[in-house]
């Protein structure tokens, strides 16, 4: 009885220092997202999007999520954003339990998502719009975006007049225009070519860095992921759990030529071997599938 | 851009007057019946006829003020009520199918029972019209408000936008292209049962010029007043087109 008795002090002091611990780092932590699970119903029955997922950021940290496709980030990414409701476990950003979209979210969204009956400089402005930002302020920070994004020139232009990473840059000058504390990117840069996207991704990290936002990118890309972050969550096929944080060790600043260094290919190399297996075992799943339903 | 638009004009017109050529001489050997058809030199002749002597004009500000009135009220019922049904699942699930039916259904032959209400008067002609235009119109307008990209939805969700901001800044923007092809279609209905209809009670503009014109035998005036309300709804369509344009300037 007493030898339990002692177990159950060291248990207790256990628990309160990792209380404690947990205090002390509350403050900083942003975003919370505490066993979550999502399931949809569809006409082959039930499919679990995501299982169980857990993770945390910091505040001003830069998080990835990678992982196969369908495995469930851009579900998770909804979630967050209090797009969708009806999963289980909670979301907590800065402190209070989220049931909606929360004020200090920015989200740029997977699918195209201009608004097609706006012009450049009027899609950027349309958060100070809505906040009714008089106009000639609201253009004059729209345009600073604009340029920063490269497009300077094409203000006045339809979205139905651009490219489709052209489109992609507006969304992002969007979203960056009213300074989210948290920023959430469902692969932002997918449209986009690869020199494109480590020169984007540069200017994202320097605003991110300058306004110290918390962000969350959902991304297929190894090297941008490890280009871009603090921490790499890795996905695994469904269910979407989280199989491993990798935590990236890199100096700050980062600029676009870190992608040449030895430390870097590790990165990759390791990220890569974990994503292989989940990669592997969605397409056998799929073979199979499609299998059944042959026979 | 003026430039790009007139060779397809020209070609248009140009193939009106060949076949105003080809008929005129087609009446001239026989081949086809002159007391049937006119020759199209006498419809172009008839117009001075018809504007001094069958108040042209006046009647076209008629039958444009009625098809005004019938439109505005189309325009109004079917946004209005595109708006309630997308709102409210249980009414549209009650009621499309009905819209669909009615849409289909050939209203004009219900004239008897508006006269009854209204009287033989401009309500009756204005009620069939805008009736006729309703149903069509409505439909294309949920249609508009029911496909709007769930993402552009998302966008303002994420930036906590009010459902009055919501609708105004998204939904009915990117629902007007949409609603403006169920205007057009609804206003073509709307005109042909207003003109039927005035042409039906012998009451009003253009439509009872046709019926009077006919009575009369006078081949190439019904003929005329027929191309000149084809030529009105053309304008009319045009400024509807302009309008959207100036609505909705992206493609
Ligand atoms: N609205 C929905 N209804 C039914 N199933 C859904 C729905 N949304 C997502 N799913 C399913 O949930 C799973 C995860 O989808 P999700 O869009 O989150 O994947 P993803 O990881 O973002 O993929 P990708 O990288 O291709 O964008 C998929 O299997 C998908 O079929
Ligand atoms: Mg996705």
């Amino acid at each position: 009885m007493s030898g339990s008795h002692s177990e159950d002090e060291t248990d207790m002091r256990a628990s309160s220092a990792k209380l404690r611990l947990a205090a002390d780092t509350t403050d900083e932590i942003d975003l919370v997202i505490q066993d979550v699970s999502m399931r949809f119903n569809t006409r082959e029955g039930t499919v679990t999007a995501v299982d169980g997922v857990s993770f945390e950021i910091k505040r001003g940290e830069f998080v990835s999520i990678i992982g196969p496709s369908g495995c469930g980030k851009s579900t998770v990414f909804n979630i967050l954003g209090g797009l969708v409701g009806g999963y289980d476990g909670s979301v907590v950003v800065g402190g209070e339990r989220i049931s909606g979209p929360h004020a200090s979210i920015g989200m740029v969204f997977q699918e195209e998502s201009t608004f097609p009956w706006r012009t450049v400089i009027d899609n950027v402005a349309f958060p100070l719009e809505v906040k009714g930002v008089p106009k000639t302020e609201r253009y004059a920070v729209a345009r600073k975006f604009i340029d920063m994004v490269g497009l300077t020139g094409f203000e006045q232009r339809y979205p139905s007049e651009l490219s489709g990473g052209m489109r992609q840059r507006v969304a992002i000058a969007r979203t960056l225009v009213f300074e989210p504390k948290i920023l959430l990117m469902d692969e932002p840069f997918a449209a986009l070519d690869e020199q494109t996207r480590v020169l984007l991704g540069d200017k994202v990290l320097k605003i991110q860095q300058d306004l110290r936002q918390t962000t969350l990118l959902i991304t297929h890309n190894i090297t941008e992921a490890v280009q871009l972050s603090d921490r790499v969550l890795i996905m695994t096929f469904r269910p979407g759990k989280v199989k491993r944080i990798v935590d990236i060790h890199l100096p700050r600043p980062r600029q676009g030529d870190v992608v040449g260094s030895d430390a870097f290919g590790r990165y990759v190399a390791e990220i890569w071997n974990d994503l292989r297996e989940e990669a592997s075992r969605g397409m056998a799943e799929a073979e199979d599938s499609a299998r059944l339903r042959g026979a | 851009m003026g430039a790009v638009r007139i060779p397809p004009i020209a070609f248009g017109l140009g193939c009106v007057a060949l076949c105003f050529c080809a008929v005129e001489a087609m009446l001239a050997i026989g081949v086809l019946n002159q007391f049937v058809i006119p020759f199209p030199s006498a419809v172009l002749g008839a117009f001075g006829r018809l504007f001094a002597e069958e108040q042209l004009l006046h009647r076209l500000l008629v039958t444009g003020a009625e098809a005004l009135a019938a439109s505005l009220l189309v325009i109004g019922f079917s946004i209005g009520g595109g708006i309630l049904l997308h709102k409210h699942r249980i009414l549209r699930l009650a009621t499309e199918s009905w819209i669909a039916a009615a849409a289909a259904a050939p209203i004009v032959l219900a004239y008897p029972l508006f006269l009854v209400i209204f009287g033989r008067s401009s309500a009756t002609i204005v009620a069939m019209g805008f009736v006729a235009g309703l149903a069509p119109a409505l439909l294309k307008t949920l249609e508009g408000f029911q496909a709007v990209r769930k993402t552009l939805l998302n966008v303002g969700h994420s930036y906590n936008l009010s459902s009055g901001q919501l609708f105004w800044k998204i939904q009915f923007p990117a629902a007007i292209p949409t609603i403006f092809t169920g205007i057009r279609l609804g206003l073509i209905f709307t005109l042909i049962n207003l003109i039927g209809v005035e042409f039906l009670i012998n009451f009003g503009g253009l439509g009872q010029l046709i019926n009077d014109l006919a009575e009369r035998y006078d081949l190439p005036g019904v003929f005329a007043t027929i191309i000149f309300v084809i030529l009105v709804s053309v304008v009319l369509f045009s400024a509807l087109e302009w309008i959207e344009r100036w609505l909705r300037p992206s493609r």
